[in-house]
């Protein structure tokens, strides 16, 4: 806070020092724009949100380094390296529209996330396998290395090339939108897609074109970075994430939305590192939070299209003879465990457990909610937060860390399921996303308390749980009590409303059922089972760490779900089964393994959409 | 006592005037058809007095009650119950757990964590479902429901409300017209036998005529007749909007 001070106070005294700032700002906010505006555009097209839009911004950015290096130095090597980058990255849209995306535009959100999220991990793996762990150092531009001097300030000169890039692609944009006979179809199919392809306009043709042209201009924001930024594995996500933000801000599909809110952000990030290091990416998402709350459809967008959620779910039956005894047998299998298996296998079965649950809490937002969390490791994590620092702080024992972990949880639900329930569809998936984020930088860079990056550390179990086995049925009782009690809430009233509320809102308001508050309702809940997830695997693992609350957690959560179905409650079990056997294979057995994951991951969205519970039940159903 | 008092409600949107000071009412026991031709503002009307839509001006009171502008779930609570023009069931229950619910909401016990919902009020949702028709159809998924089916099944939720009030936006659409007298038949022995007012929108003339016991005629956002069936019908200006000015008066 002094340093905020003192350096607000310098500002003032030298107001050039401000203006240079906001110069930066307005350079990252170009390509910020290129990339938000690309996957701004294939939205309102194709309602599909990229999520590996922000991959191809980096492979734009290595594929520069590389094409430059091969042309070597000079304005025509430098410039003919950009091209080459650009259209390379065009060609790797193509790809994935037409071998991936193709196949999920009838699909329900959730599934195009994952399945461009499965993208994602393919091309991280494939940027590793190409290029290498360490950060590439480009070269900087020919002829526009030196610096300007304004008021006082050295501006780099490749700043305000940059800062006029933004606006002349925004005018092409417009151009080729309003001037073009392509640019009138691709608006047409913004504004109504089935009357677009009714009037019998190639939509596949369309769709390709729209997508490679987002993904240009995602590879062109990446290739003119390379001046400014070392290429490294970590931009898609980071960039991704700053993406969303802007598209959400703007207004999704719009285009002048997202240069505007590209420059509010790339401003507000600017000062923000100045005025708190620390906070910067708390800051950008408080930013979409309150323009969220006041316009849930962003600075310049239309009202979200209504959320597509697939073929209605058949009823809840009660769990069937064979269902129980099946339970029984298995509970009493688990029961003996100890006696046969050794460590490692109790300390894998303890992570199934953990997991499962909480998969199964994310189930409850997701299949009777019908609501796509897509950040829903935070409650992991702030769960698994709150028994670490109830132990650093409080010398908290085990059995009260474990009552806070739900506590602390279920508050953060409450919190953020109350903005949350105002949102639906993709809306909903990036507010919570934003809010995971949120909690993720907290931790990661509140040093003081949480430790920052590492960790809180030396976490024990109590004597009595210290041993694998004591663990082992503590996890198991916990786990399995929590999953026992999701069942029967959404076979009670509070469950079977959650479902009729996504079913039919308008319904079951009229009789007198408030479902906003039952949704609320359903956060806290499902956000207090996640925490307890998070605190047994707290003590399982003796540390707590900010990757607890990342993306990669939620993706994990929701991967288990699908894998084991969301329209099956024993769903979630199946898949942390499936999930950790999976994982724990590939992680000793393969190099790349995110790439064996992703691709997985793509399989599963695009062909298994019910699941392998589904998938059994058919089989099962069949005579 | 008029149970539902209408008083010059209004509702603009932009430049154009959807409903322009409309007044009527509807008595316990009685039923109120409201019609008028296309773009006359019935559905804008119908969504002032169910609480989807506030008034510019004007006022609905229920019982005496302002209600003006209150939501569903409010209304609900003083008994309103509606069904919708496109049948809203809960496509992921079966047809008894559609019935069960809504007996549960009407208790205020929604939120409620234990028992299971089907171990709830099964024999009374099973005398409204018999009551419509449908107790064959109890096991089976709402979603598989016909539309007809569908319609009745919203019925028969409602009903188990036990409202005092009943808001019907077109209730008898997509049906056959068997089944389209056979409903309002329904209806009508609800509303005579429990003291329970009806009001209803409907394209099918023969419904309205045969089951109204008054009719409140709308054209461009104005009442411009109400009164019983005969009354309406002998109305010169309910003929000139229907039959144009010309028409002889003999159609």
């Amino acid at each position: 806070m002094d340093s905020a001070l003192a350096t607000l106070r310098l500002m003032a005294a030298e107001p050039s020092f401000a203006l240079a700032q906001a110069l930066t700002g307005l350079a990252s906010a170009s390509s910020l724009f290129l990339v938000a505006a690309g996957l701004s555009i294939v939205f309102g097209v194709t309602r599909v949100v990229n999520f590996a839009h922000g991959s191809f911004f980096m492979v734009g950015a290595y594929l520069a380094v590389t094409a430059i290096g091969w042309l070597g130095g000079g304005a025509a090597g430098f410039w003919g390296g950009v091209v080459v980058a650009v259209l390379g990255v065009g060609l790797l849209g193509v790809l994935v529209e037409v071998a991936i995306l193709r196949r999920l535009y009838a699909a329900p959100e959730l599934f195009q996330l994952l399945a461009t999220f499965g993208v994602v991990l393919v091309i991280q793996d494939g940027a590793l396998f190409l290029w290498g762990p360490e950060d590439l150092l480009g070269p900087r531009a020919p002829g526009l290395r030196g610096a300007v001097e304004i008021f006082g300030q050295r501006i780099p000169t490749y700043d305000l090339f940059l800062i006029a890039v933004g606006p002349v692609v925004l005018v092409l944009l417009w151009l080729a939108f309003r001037r073009t006979r392509w640019g009138v179809l691709v608006r047409a199919a913004t504004a109504d897609r089935e009357m677009t392809a009714a009037l019998g306009v190639d939509e596949r043709r369309l769709f390709t074109g729209v997508f490679a042209l987002g993904a240009l201009l995602a590879g062109l924001g990446g290739a003119l970075q390379v001046p400014r930024e070392t290429a490294n594995l970590h931009m898609d996500l980071n960039v991704i994430a700053e993406a969303f933000v802007v598209v959400v801000v703007g207004g999704m599909g719009s285009v002048v939305g997202a240069y505007l809110a590209a420059l509010v952000i790339g401003v507000v990030h600017a000062f923000g590192i100045l005025l708190f290091p620390k906070l910067t990416l708390v800051l950008v998402f408080l930013i979409m939070a309150v323009v969220l709350v006041i316009r849930p459809a962003g600075l310049l967008g239309e009202r979200g299209a209504a959320s597509r959620q697939g073929a209605p779910e058949a009823p809840l039956r009660p769990a069937s003879a064979r269902l129980r005894w099946t339970a029984a047998a298995l509970f009493a299998a688990l029961l003996a465990l100890p006696a046969v298996a050794g460590g490692y296998v109790l300390v894998l079965a303890v992570d199934v457990a953990i997991l499962a649950l909480f998969a199964a809490s994310l189930h409850l937002l997701l299949g009777p909610g019908g609501m796509i969390s897509f950040g829903h490791a935070a409650y992991f994590g702030i769960g698994a937060y709150g028994a670490g620092l109830a132990w650093k702080w409080l010398a908290a024992p085990m059995v009260l860390g474990l009552a806070v972990a739900p506590l602390a949880a279920g508050i953060a639900g409450a919190a953020f399921g109350w903005l949350c329930a105002r949102a639906s569809g993709v809306y909903l998936a990036m507010l919570t996303l934003a809010y995971a984020q949120i909690a993720w930088s907290v931790a990661a860079q509140w040093l003081a308390v949480t430790g920052g990056d590492n960790g809180v550390l030396g976490l024990w179990p109590a004597p009595w749980a210290a041993s694998p086995a004591a663990y082992y049925y503590l996890s198991l009782v916990l786990c399995g009590g929590g999953i026992l009690a999701l069942r029967l809430l959404v076979h009670a009233p509070f469950g079977q409303f959650l479902r009729a509320g996504r079913d039919a809102p308008r319904r079951a308001e009229a009789l007198g059922v408030a479902v906003g508050a039952q949704q609320w309702l359903a956060f806290i809940v499902a956000g207090a089972f996640a925490g307890l997830a998070g605190g047994l695997f707290a003590y399982a693992k003796g540390s707590v760490f900010p990757t607890y609350l990342a993306i990669p957690r939620s993706v994990d959560g929701l991967v288990m779900v699908l894998l084991g179905g969301v329209q099956s409650l024993s769903g979630p079990v199946v898949g942390a089964l499936a999930y950790v056997g999976l994982a724990d294979e590939l992680a000793r057995g393969v190099a790349l393994w995110r790439l064996v994951l992703g691709a997985a991951i793509i399989v599963l969205a695009v062909a298994f959409r019910r699941g392998l519970a589904g998938a059994v039940g058919d089989a099962a159903a069949r005579p | 006592m008029t149970l539902l008092a209408v008083d010059g409600i209004a509702r603009s949107f932009g430049a154009t005037v959807a409903v322009d000071g409309v007044s009527f009412g509807v008595a316990a026991g009685e039923r109120v058809a409201m019609i008028g031709p296309n773009g006359a503002g019935k559905t804008t009307c119908f969504n002032l007095i169910n609480g989807q839509i506030a008034p510019d001006r004007g006022r609905v009171a229920i019982d005496g009650r302002d209600t003006t502008g209150r939501s569903p779930r409010a209304l609900q609570r003083l008994g309103v119950g509606r069904t919708f023009q496109i049948s809203q069931v809960f496509a992921s229950l079966t047809v008894r757990e559609n019935v069960q619910a809504a007996l549960v909401a009407g208790q205020g016990r929604a939120l409620s964590p234990w028992p299971p919902l089907r171990r709830r009020e099964a024999a009374a949702a099973d005398r409204l479902l018999d009551q419509v028709g449908l107790a064959g159809e109890a096991e089976r998924g709402a979603a598989a429901l016909a539309y007809g089916d569908a319609k009745r099944l919203e019925l028969a939720m409602v009903l188990g409300q036990g409202p005092r009030l009943l808001l019907m936006d077109e209730p008898t659409a997509g049906m056959g017209i068997d089944e389209r007298h056979a409903l309002m038949e329904l209806v009508s022995g609800v509303v005579r036998g429990r003291g329970v007012g009806l009001l209803f929108t409907e394209h099918d003339m023969d419904v309205v005529f045969g089951h109204a016991d008054r009719i409140v005629v709308l054209h461009r956002g104005r009442v411009i007749a109400a009164g019983t069936p005969a009354a309406v019908r002998a109305d010169p200006a309910v003929r000139e909007v229907y039959l144009g000015a010309e028409a002889p008066p003999c159609a």
